[in-house]
C-alpha cells in the first residue's frame, strides 16, 4: 500500500508550498533521510526529506505547481506499485486511516497541520463555512486543523477570537474598476501573507510612536576606522548593535505579548527588515548584543543576500523582540513602521544627513539621523520606550559606551 | 416509582389495556399456558381467559393473518411473535395486508393491530436468530415501528400502540427483558413518533434506540471523563422518525454518530443520516458517522458475536473522530 508524502509546514505562516524542483523522480528508490524535493514557501526555499524507505511511485504535484500544507505531493510504495485515485486531498474513508509517510523539512521541527487547498479549493465543514460567512471571515485565509487540512468549527472559533471586533473592522478593500483596463496581478504567496498579517496587525496591535534625533558624527567615525581595518561596517550594523545593547540594558523592552501573559526574554535577538522582490522579510540576528560589529556586519550582509535569494531557513526569520527598518538609503528622513508580531517594537531608521543644529547656543552642522520607535502598547509604555530611545541615542552618539 | 423489569412493564401495559378495552386480545405462540416464551404474558391467561389470551399454533403467517382479520372487523389484537426472526414468515400479512388495508379500501377499513416480540442478538443464538430487523418494517408506509429501550418507555409505548388506529410493529429488546427500571404505575402513555433526549450534551449527538442506548450511555460516560459532552437521543419510534428532534439536537452539537445494532446497508441509520444532511447541513462540522453491526452474518461463537456488534469503545472512537479529537 503506497503511503502519501504530504506537503510539510515549513514556516508558521505557510499555507501552501510550491515544488520548485523534484530531487527524485518517479521510480527512484528512496531511503529515509533522502531529500526528495525543493519547496518554495511564502518565505524561502527548503528541502523536504522522506522518513520512509521505498520507491517514489507517483508524483502528484509537478514542478512549478503548488499544494496546500498537508496535501499529498507524492506517494512512496513498493517498486512498480500503482497509485489509484486523484491526488487531491479527500475526506478519509470510514476505515481506519492508514499511516501517512512522515516527511519533515530538513533541520526543522515537525510540520503543524495547516489549511487551504490545491488550486484554490478550500475544504471546510458546512458549519465552518456558515460561521465564517456569518462573521465576514475569508474562509480561504483560515487555518484548517481537520483531516487533509479541513477547516472545522474550532478553526473558525480560533479565528473569531483573534479577529478584531466587527465594529472595529474597516472594509478590507474597495472594489475598483479602474480606467484604462488595469492589469490584474495575481497575489504571490508572500504578498498574500503580508497583506493578511499587516491588515491584522494594525488594528490588532495598539501602536504608539516616539521619535528621537541622533547625532551620528561619532558613529560615522567608527565606520571610517573600521574601513581602515578593512572591515565593512554600515550605519545599519552600528544601529543593530546599539539597539541590541540598549535592549539588554532595558530588559522590560525585551518582552512579547502573549494574550494572557507576557514573555520576558533572556536573549537579545534583533530582526532586520530586508526588502526583496515583491515584499520584505525580517531575518534575525541572534544574540546581537553579544556580537562584535564585524560579526554583525558579516552576518547581516549574508542574511540579506540569502533573503534576496529566498534561501533563508524559517528559524532565521522567526523570533526576536525588536526589528529595525532602515530606509536611510532612499533619503527618507523619518517614518513610522508597523510592528511585526511577535516583536514588541520596531525602529524606523531614517537617512543620515547634514542638519543645522544648535550646540552650546551656537548654530552648528552635524550628521543627524532620526529614529522612530513603534511600540506595542499592550506590553510597552511610553516612558519605557522613551528611556530605551534615550539609551539608544547615548550609545550611538558615544559609541565608546558600546564597549561597556 | 417502583422498579420493575422490562418484561413486567410490558405485562402491565397488556393487562391495563385489556382491562380498559375488551376489544384488546393477545395471540401468539406459548402466550397462554406457558405464560409466554419470555414471560411477558405471565398471568394474563388466568386473568382474561382463553378467549382473550390465545395460544396459536406454530404458524406465524396464519395467526398474523387472523389478527389482521380481527382488526378489520373492529377488534384490537396484539400479536406476539416469539422473535422477529420468526416473523419473517408473517411478512406478507404485515406489509401486504396490515400496512395497506386502509389505503386500498379508501379508508373504509382500519387495521389497529400491534405485532410485537423481541429483536436483536439474544446471545449465542447464531445467525438465523440474532437479527435486528427493524429496517425491514420501517421501509413500509402504513406501518409504525417502535423500539423502546427502557421499561418505562416499553410500557408507555405499548399502551399507545394498542390505542393507535394503525398497525404498529413493536420490536422489543430480547436482552432487555430482565432489565429493571423505574416505571410509573397505572396510566402511563408515551406518544409514538417522539424521540427522547436521554442525556443532554453539547459536543456530539449519539442517535440510537433499543439496546444500543445502553452502549451509548457507557460511551457518553467515558467521553465525559475526557471532557467531551455527548447528547444521547433515543429515537424510540423508528417510523415515523422524529425529524425535528434529530435536526434540533445536531444543530446544537454540530456532530452526530448514529448507533444501530443492525446491518449498515439500508439500515435505519442511513435514513437518520439523510434527515441530518438535509435538515442540518449548514450546522455539520464533520461527516456523520455510523456505528452498526458488522456487515456479516452473526457468528455463534461468543467472542465473534461480541466483535460483530457495536459496543462502547466503537462509539467512543466514532465520537472522537467526528470531534477531530483523535489522530487522523
Amino acid at each position: 500500500m503506497a503511503t502519501a508524502i504530504q506537503m510539510p509546514s515549513l514556516s508558521p505562516t505557510m499555507k501552501e508550498g510550491k515544488i520548485t524542483k523534484w530531487l527524485k523522480k518517479e521510480g527512484d528508490k528512496i531511503s529515509s533521510g533522502d531529500a526528495i524535493a525543493e519547496v518554495e514557501t511564502d518565505k524561502s526555499n527548503l528541502e523536504v526529506e522522506a522518513f520512509d524507505d521505498g520507491f517514489l511511485v507517483k508524483v502528484t504535484v509537478k514542478e512549478g505547481e503548488s499544494a496546500p500544507v498537508g496535501a499529498p505531493i507524492a506517494f512512496i510504495g513498493e517498486k512498480g506499485e500503482k497509485v489509484e485515485g486523484a491526488p487531491a486531498p479527500a475526506a478519509p474513508k470510514a476505515e481506519a486511516p492508514k499511516a501517512e509517510a512522515q516527511v519533515v523539512p530538513i533541520r526543522q521541527p515537525p510540520p503543524a497541520p495547516a489549511a487551504a487547498a490545491p488550486s484554490g479549493r478550500v475544504f471546510a465543514s458546512p458549519l465552518a463555512k456558515k460561521m465564517a460567512h456569518d462573521q465576514g471571515l475569508d474562509i480561504k485565509a483560515l487555518h484548517g486543523s481537520g483531516p487533509a487540512g479541513r477547516i472545522v468549527k474550532r478553526d473558525v472559533e480560533a479565528a473569531i477570537s483573534k479577529a478584531p471586533p466587527a465594529a472595529a473592522r474597516a472594509p478590507a478593500f474597495v472594489p475598483v474598476v479602474g480606467r484604462q483596463d488595469p492589469e490584474k496581478i495575481p497575489l504571490s504567496t508572500m504578498r498574500k501573507v503580508i497583506a493578511q498579517r499587516m491588515a491584522e496587525v494594525k488594528p490588532g496591535v495598539p501602536h504608539f510612536y516616539l521619535t528621537v534625533d541622533v547625532e551620528m558624527d561619532a558613529a560615522l567615525k567608527i565606520r571610517e576606522e573600521a574601513k581602515a581595518l578593512e572591515s565593512k561596517v554600515s550605519v545599519n550594523d552600528i544601529v543593530i548593535k546599539a539597539a541590541a545593547v540598549a535592549l539588554r540594558r532595558s530588559p522590560k523592552m525585551n518582552r512579547t505579548f502573549q494574550g494572557d501573559h507576557v514573555l520576558q526574554h533572556k536573549n537579545v535577538d534583533v530582526g532586520m527588515a530586508v526588502a526583496i522582490e515583491d515584499g520584505l522579510i525580517t531575518p534575525v540576528i541572534l544574540d546581537a548584543d553579544q556580537k562584535t560589529l564585524s560579526q554583525i556586519s558579516t552576518e547581516s550582509r549574508e542574511l540579506a543576500e540569502r533573503a534576496r535569494r529566498r534561501a533563508l531557513k524559517p528559524q532565521e526569520y522567526t523570533g526576536g523582540t525588536i526589528a529595525i527598518s532602515n530606509l536611510g538609503m532612499y533619503g527618507i528622513d523619518s517614518f513610522v513602521a508597523v510592528i511585526n508580531p511577535p516583536h514588541a517594537s520596531i525602529l524606523a531608521v531614517g537617512t543620515v544627513s547634514d542638519r543645522a543644529v544648535v550646540r552650546d547656543g551656537q548654530p552648528a552642522v552635524r550628521k543627524m539621523m532620526s529614529v522612530t520607535l513603534s511600540g506595542d502598547h499592550r506590553v510597552i509604555d511610553g516612558a519605557l520606550g522613551a528611556e530605551y530611545l534615550k539609551e539608544l541615542k547615548a550609545l550611538l552618539e558615544h559609541p565608546m559606551r558600546l564597549l561597556f | 416509582m417502583p422498579e420493575i423489569m422490562y418484561r413486567e412493564a410490558l405485562n402491565q401495559a397488556l393487562a391495563e389495556e385489556m382491562e380498559r378495552d375488551r376489544r384488546v386480545f393477545l395471540i401468539g405462540e406459548e402466550v397462554g399456558k406457558y405464560q409466554g416464551a419470555f414471560k411477558v404474558s405471565q398471568g394474563l391467561l388466568d386473568k382474561f381467559g382463553s378467549a382473550r389470551v390465545v395460544d396459536a399454533p406454530i404458524s406465524e403467517l396464519g395467526f398474523a393473518g387472523l389478527g389482521v382479520g380481527a382488526a378489520m372487523i373492529g377488534l384490537r389484537p396484539v400479536v406476539e411473535m416469539m422473535t422477529w426472526n420468526f416473523a419473517i414468515l408473517a411478512m406478507d400479512q404485515i406489509v401486504n395486508n396490515a400496512a395497506k388495508l386502509r389505503h386500498m379500501s379508501g379508508g373504509q377499513l382500519r387495521c389497529p393491530i400491534v405485532f410485537r416480540g423481541p429483536g436483536g442478538a439474544g446471545g449465542r443464538l447464531s445467525s438465523q436468530h440474532s437479527q435486528a430487523l427493524e429496517s425491514n418494517y420501517a421501509h413500509f408506509p402504513g406501518l409504525k415501528v417502535i423500539a423502546p429501550a427502557t421499561p418505562a418507555d416499553a410500557k408507555g409505548m405499548l399502551k399507545s400502540a394498542i390505542r393507535d388506529e394503525n398497525p404498529v410493529v413493536m420490536i422489543e429488546g430480547e436482552r432487555l427483558y430482565a432489565l429493571k427500571g423505574e416505571v410509573p404505575e397505572g396510566e402511563h402513555l408515551v406518544p409514538l413518533g417522539k424521540a427522547d433526549v436521554k442525556r443532554e450534551g453539547r459536543d456530539v449527538t449519539l442517535i440510537t434506540w433499543s439496546r444500543m442506548y445502553y452502549f451509548c450511555e457507557q460511551a457518553a460516560q467515558q467521553l465525559e471523563k475526557e471532557g467531551i459532552s455527548a447528547e444521547i437521543l433515543d429515537l424510540r419510534t423508528l417510523r415515523p422518525l422524529d425529524e425535528e428532534a434529530i435536526v434540533g439536537s445536531v444543530k446544537k452539537t454540530n456532530r452526530a454518530v448514529v448507533v444501530e445494532e443492525g446491518w449498515p446497508h439500508a439500515g435505519i441509520g442511513a435514513q437518520v443520516v439523510d434527515v441530518i444532511q438535509s435538515g442540518a447541513f449548514d450546522f455539520l462540522d464533520a461527516p456523520v458517522l455510523r456505528v452498526t453491526g458488522l456487515d456479516v452474518n452473526m457468528s455463534y461463537a461468543a467472542n465473534l458475536e461480541n466483535a460483530t456488534q457495536p459496543d462502547a469503545a466503537k462509539i467512543v472512537a466514532a465520537a472522537k473522530k467526528v470531534l477531530y479529537a483523535e489522530g487522523h
